[in-house]
C-alpha cells in the first residue's frame, strides 16, 4: 500500500510539473498580454509596465523564475488585480466553490443513487421509465438552461429563493440544484444499469431465498457491488463540479474560483492563469488518487493486487 | 353606541398615518449592480469603468460634476487662470479626508508626482505630460523639482502646463487627478489594495466593505465638506456578471437599477423591456465605428472607404438591433462634446445612390471589377451585439455593391493584438471620451489604428492645441474633423447612449458626458 501511494504521489508531482510547463508556454503563445488594451499607450509607458512585472525578461528566465516560485509556494501577484496575490484569490474563491460543489455533489449522489435504485427494482415498469425520462432530460439540458428555469420558477414566480448572490443557505439552493442535475442523471443511469446486472446474480437469488426483504438485499448485497463504477465516476465528477461551476457561478453571482479562472484567461493575467490551472489540476489528481484508495476499502480484491 | 361607526374610520386614519410614517422613513440605501470586480482602487492606476465609478464616490478632485451637470468646484474653492491658459492657481477649501486629517495641496502634488515616477508603473503617466517638464522628467531631462506642480502652501496649488489646455479644469475632475492621502500612503503603500481602516478617501462616500467578486458597500462620509447635499446613507454594489440575472433581480425588487453605466441590458430582452418598463436613455460622448486599414489594398482607396461608409444604413441598425435611442453618427466626434452643435454632415445616412457611384469610381481607379476585387473581411471582437451589427452591415454592403464580405470574430485580446499589428481590413472599434473635449477623439490616437495621416489635419490639431482662443480652437478642430470625414479612415456608425432601468423612486441621478455616474446628488423618494 505504501509503495502504491509513493508511486501514485510521484506520478502526481510529475504530472503537475508537466501541466505547469505546458500552461506556461501555451499561455505566452496566445496573442495579447496583460497590458494589451483598446486605448493606445505610448511604447515607453508600455515598456515601463512590462519591466515592472518582469515581462521584459526572456521567456525561459520567466519560466525558471516561476518554477522557483511554485517550489517555494509563492504563486506571485495578480497582474491585473492590483495588490492581490494568487494565493489570496485561491484562498478566498475556493472555499466558496468547494461549498457549492459539495452541496451539489451530495444532491447528485443522493438523487442519482435513490432514483437509480428505484428504477432497477422496478425494471421496465412505469417508475423505471419515469426515472429514465428525467435522466435523459438532466443529461441533455445544459446547466444554464436549468439555472434560468429554476430562477424563473422559484424566485420570480414562487418567490421562495432569491434570484442570485451568495452568503446564505437559501442563496445556495438553486445553484447547487442546477449544478447537480447533470451528474444526478449520470449517476441514476449508472446505478440503474449496474444494479439490474447485479440483481440477476445467483447470490441475490440466494439472499431472496434466505427470506431477506428488498431493502436489506438492496443495502447489503446490491448497492455495494453496483456502486463500484459509481465511485470511480465520483473522482473526475468532483473535479468537474469544482472546475466546471463557472457558468453557474456567473449566472448566480457567486464569488467562487471559477470566475477568476476564466477571467484570468480573458485578462491574460499570467500568474492567476498559472495558479488556478495548477490548483485545479492538483484537485483533479487528488480526487483520482482518493478514488483509487477508496477502491481498496470497497473491493478487497483490488487491495490484494496492490 | 353612536360612536361605534367612528371606530373603523379612526382605525383607518391611524393605519393611514402609520403607513405614511413608514413610507417617510424610507432608508436612503441604493442597490445597483457593479457588474465586475474593480481592478484597482488606487486613483492613480485605476483605468476600468468599475473602479473609476467606485472611486468617483470615494474621492474628489479639485473640480467635480455639479448638480446641474456642469463643472463645479470640488476640493478647490477658487481658481485663477493665466491669460495664456498655461498657469492655474487653485485655492483649496478646508476639506478633510474621511479620517479627519486636513487635505492639503501637498496631497495633490505628491499624488500627481508619484504617477510620473517610473517605478510606480501607472498607465496614466503620459496623460500628465501636458504638465510642464513632466515628459522631460520621465525622459531623465528634468528634475522632479522642475515639474510644473507646486504646492505653494497647504491651501494653494500652482500648476503650469506645457501648452494651453482649455479643458484642464475638466481633467482635474477625473480619476488620476484625484489626491491620495499622503499621510497614509507613506506609511502603508498597500492602503488601496483592500478594505481596511487605511482606505481613506475624500469623496461623499467611503468604503465600508469590499468582498472581492461579491459586493462593495459604500456609506456616507460624514467628514465630507459638502455632506449636507448627500442624502444617500448607503450604497450596495453587488457584483453580478450575468446581465439577465441582473434584470431578473431588478424585476424581483432586489435591485433599484439595471443597465448602464456599470452594466448593460440583455440585447435580446430589449423589446420585452420596452413593453414592460420605462427604458431610460442618456446620450454620452461615445462613438461606435469601423476602422479601415488605409495602408493596405483595397482600403487605401479613399473612394472605396467612402462608398462603404455611405452604404451603412445606421437608422435601420438603431431601430432594429440597438433600440436604445442612439443617434446615427454622421460625424466622428459625439455632438455632446461641441460647444456649438455641428451643422449637417457632408454625407447622408444610407446614401446608396452615392455609395454605388463611389464604389464604381473606386473600382475604376484600382483597375478592378467587383468580381476581381479581393475578398473583404470585417473583424470584430466576440460579442452578441457586435455580431448582429456586423451581420446587418454585411447584408447592407451586399445589397449596395453585390459583394460578399466575410465576418471574422475573435476573442478580445487576440482581436486587439491583430489591430495593434495592423493585420486587418475593416475592424470594429468604439469608445467613450476620456475627457469632456473633442480633442479626446481627434488627438494623435486617430492615426494609431488606421495608420491614416494627413498633413493638413496634423497642422490643424497642432494649431488647436496651442491656441488660447476657445473659438479659434473649436473652429480648427471642426475643420480637422471635416478632413477626417472627407478621407474617411473611420466609418462612424452611431453615437452611444446609456440605456438603463431605474425604479421610479430613484431621483437626482447625474451622469457626466464621459459616462461617469455621480452618486452625490442621488436620493430615494418616498414610496410604499
Amino acid at each position: 500500500m505504501t509503495k502504491f501511494l509513493l508511486k501514485k504521489c510521484s506520478s502526481l508531482f510529475f504530472s503537475l510539473f508537466l501541466v505547469a510547463t505546458l500552461t506556461f508556454f501555451l499561455m505566452h503563445a496566445i496573442p495579447g498580454d496583460p497590458f494589451t488594451q483598446d486605448k493606445a499607450i505610448p511604447e515607453e509607458i508600455m515598456q515601463a509596465l512590462k519591466h515592472h512585472y518582469g515581462l521584459d525578461q526572456p521567456l525561459f528566465v520567466q519560466y525558471l523564475h516561476y518554477l522557483k516560485g511554485i517550489v517555494t509556494f509563492d504563486l506571485g501577484p495578480s497582474f491585473k488585480y492590483e495588490g492581490r496575490t494568487v494565493a489570496d484569490i485561491i484562498t478566498q474563491g475556493f472555499p466558496i466553490s468547494l461549498t457549492l460543489g459539495l452541496e451539489s455533489l451530495a444532491i447528485a449522489v443522493f438523487l442519482g443513487v435513490t432514483l437509480g435504485t428505484l428504477a432497477s427494482f422496478n425494471h421496465l415498469k412505469w417508475q423505471d421509465q419515469m426515472v429514465m425520462f428525467f435522466a435523459v432530460l438532466g443529461v441533455s439540458l445544459p446547466s444554464f438552461i436549468i439555472a434560468t428555469f429554476l430562477q424563473y420558477l422559484f424566485s420570480m414566480k414562487l418567490e421562495i429563493f432569491p434570484v442570485a448572490r451568495w452568503g446564505t443557505f437559501s442563496q445556495s439552493v438553486l445553484p447547487a440544484l442546477s449544478l447537480a442535475m447533470l451528474p444526478a442523471a449520470f449517476i441514476a443511469r449508472l446505478t440503474r444499469s449496474n444494479m439490474v446486472e447485479v440483481l440477476q446474480q445467483d447470490y441475490i437469488q440466494t439472499a431472496r431465498a434466505k427470506g431477506l426483504n428488498t431493502f436489506q438485499i438492496a443495502i447489503k448485497h446490491v448497492l455495494r457491488n453496483a456502486l463500484l463504477p459509481v465511485v470511480s465516476f465520483l473522482g473526475p465528477l468532483t473535479a468537474a463540479i469544482l472546475t466546471g461551476s463557472f457558468v453557474i457561478e456567473k449566472i448566480f453571482g457567486i464569488p467562487g474560483l471559477g470566475g477568476w479562472f476564466v477571467q484570468s484567461v480573458v485578462n491574460r493575467d499570467y500568474t492567476v492563469i498559472m495558479g488556478t490551472t495548477l490548483f485545479y489540476s492538483a484537485c483533479l489528481m487528488f480526487c483520482v488518487l482518493l478514488v483509487d484508495i477508496l477502491y481498496c476499502f470497497i473491493d478487497p480484491r483490488i487491495k490484494k493486487e496492490m | 353606541m353612536k360612536l361605534n361607526f367612528l371606530i373603523p374610520i379612526l382605525l383607518l386614519g391611524f393605519s393611514c398615518q402609520k403607513g405614511s410614517e413608514a413610507s417617510k422613513k424610507i432608508p436612503q440605501e441604493l442597490r445597483m449592480n457593479l457588474h465586475g470586480e474593480p481592478l484597482c482602487l488606487d486613483p492613480r492606476k485605476a483605468n476600468d469603468v468599475t473602479s473609476i465609478n467606485v472611486l468617483g464616490a470615494c474621492f474628489e478632485g479639485l473640480m467635480r460634476l455639479g448638480e446641474d451637470r456642469s463643472l463645479a468646484f470640488g476640493v478647490a474653492k477658487e481658481v485663477k487662470v493665466s491669460e495664456d491658459l498655461k498657469t492655474y492657481i487653485f485655492s483649496l477649501r478646508n476639506a478633510t479626508w474621511s479620517d479627519g486629517v486636513p487635505i492639503t495641496a501637498f496631497d495633490f502634488m505628491d499624488s500627481w508626482l508619484s504617477i510620473l515616477d517610473p517605478s510606480f508603473a501607472s498607465e496614466f503617466a503620459h496623460e500628465l505630460f501636458i504638465i510642464k517638464n513632466a515628459k522631460a522628467y520621465r525622459e531623465g531631462k528634468a528634475t522632479k523639482e522642475e515639474i510644473g506642480i507646486k504646492a505653494i502652501d497647504n491651501q494653494t496649488l500652482e500648476v503650469q502646463l506645457e501648452y494651453p489646455i482649455p479643458y484642464f479644469l475638466d481633467l482635474v475632475s477625473i480619476g488620476y487627478f484625484y489626491p491620495v492621502p499622503s499621510h497614509i500612503a507613506k506609511s502603508n503603500p498597500l492602503w488601496a489594495k483592500k478594505y481596511s481602516k487605511d482606505f481613506v478617501g475624500n469623496g461623499p462616500f467611503k468604503l465600508a466593505e469590499w468582498q472581492h467578486y461579491n459586493e462593495i458597500t459604500l456609506i456616507k462620509n460624514e467628514a465630507y465638506w459638502d455632506k449636507d447635499k448627500v442624502k444617500l446613507q448607503k450604497i450596495y454594489l453587488p457584483i453580478i456578471q450575468d446581465v439577465s440575472t441582473e434584470l431578473s433581480m431588478y424585476e424581483n425588487g432586489e435591485l433599484d437599477w439595471a443597465g448602464a453605466p456599470f452594466s448593460s441590458l440583455p440585447l435580446d430582452a430589449i423589446p420585452t423591456i420596452i413593453k414592460k418598463h420605462t427604458l431610460e436613455t442618456f446620450p454620452v460622448a461615445g462613438v461606435y465605428y469601423y476602422v479601415f486599414n488605409v495602408q493596405k489594398h483595397p482600403f487605401n482607396n479613399r473612394h472605396l472607404r467612402m462608398a462603404f461608409a455611405l452604404a451603412i444604413q445606421r437608422q435601420t441598425i438603431i431601430d432594429n438591433i440597438l433600440q436604445g435611442k442612439q443617434e446615427p453618427a454622421l460625424w466622428f466626434v459625439p455632438p455632446v462634446l461641441w460647444k456649438e452643435k455641428r451643422e449637417n454632415s457632408t454625407f447622408k445616412d444610407g446614401d446608396l445612390i452615392e455609395a454605388k457611384k463611389l464604389f464604381n469610381l473606386a473600382l475604376k481607379e484600382m483597375g478592378k471589377t467587383k468580381e476581381t476585387l479581393e475578398p473583404i473581411t470585417l473583424s470584430y471582437n466576440t460579442s452578441e451585439g457586435h455580431h448582429k451589427i456586423a451581420q446587418a452591415i454585411q447584408q447592407q454592403w451586399k445589397e449596395a455593391f453585390g459583394i460578399d464580405v466575410k465576418l471574422e470574430n475573435k476573442e478580445w485580446k487576440v482581436f486587439l493584438d491583430e489591430l495593434n499589428k495592423h493585420e486587418f481590413q475593416v475592424a470594429r472599434l468604439g469608445g467613450i471620451a476620456s475627457y469632456n473635449d473633442p480633442m479626446s477623439f481627434l488627438d494623435e490616437g486617430v492615426s494609431s489604428r488606421s495608420l491614416w495621416t494627413n498633413k493638413a489635419y496634423t497642422k490643424l490639431i497642432e494649431k488647436a492645441a496651442i491656441t488660447s482662443d476657445p473659438k479659434r480652437r473649436e473652429y480648427d478642430l471642426k475643420n480637422a474633423e471635416d478632413l477626417l470625414i472627407e478621407d474617411m479612415p473611420y466609418a462612424p456608425i452611431y453615437f452611444y447612449t446609456y440605456s438603463y432601468l431605474k425604479k421610479p423612486y430613484v431621483k437626482g441621478v447625474k451622469i457626466s458626458n464621459t459616462g461617469h455616474f455621480e452618486f452625490k446628488y442621488t436620493y430615494l423618494e418616498t414610496h410604499d
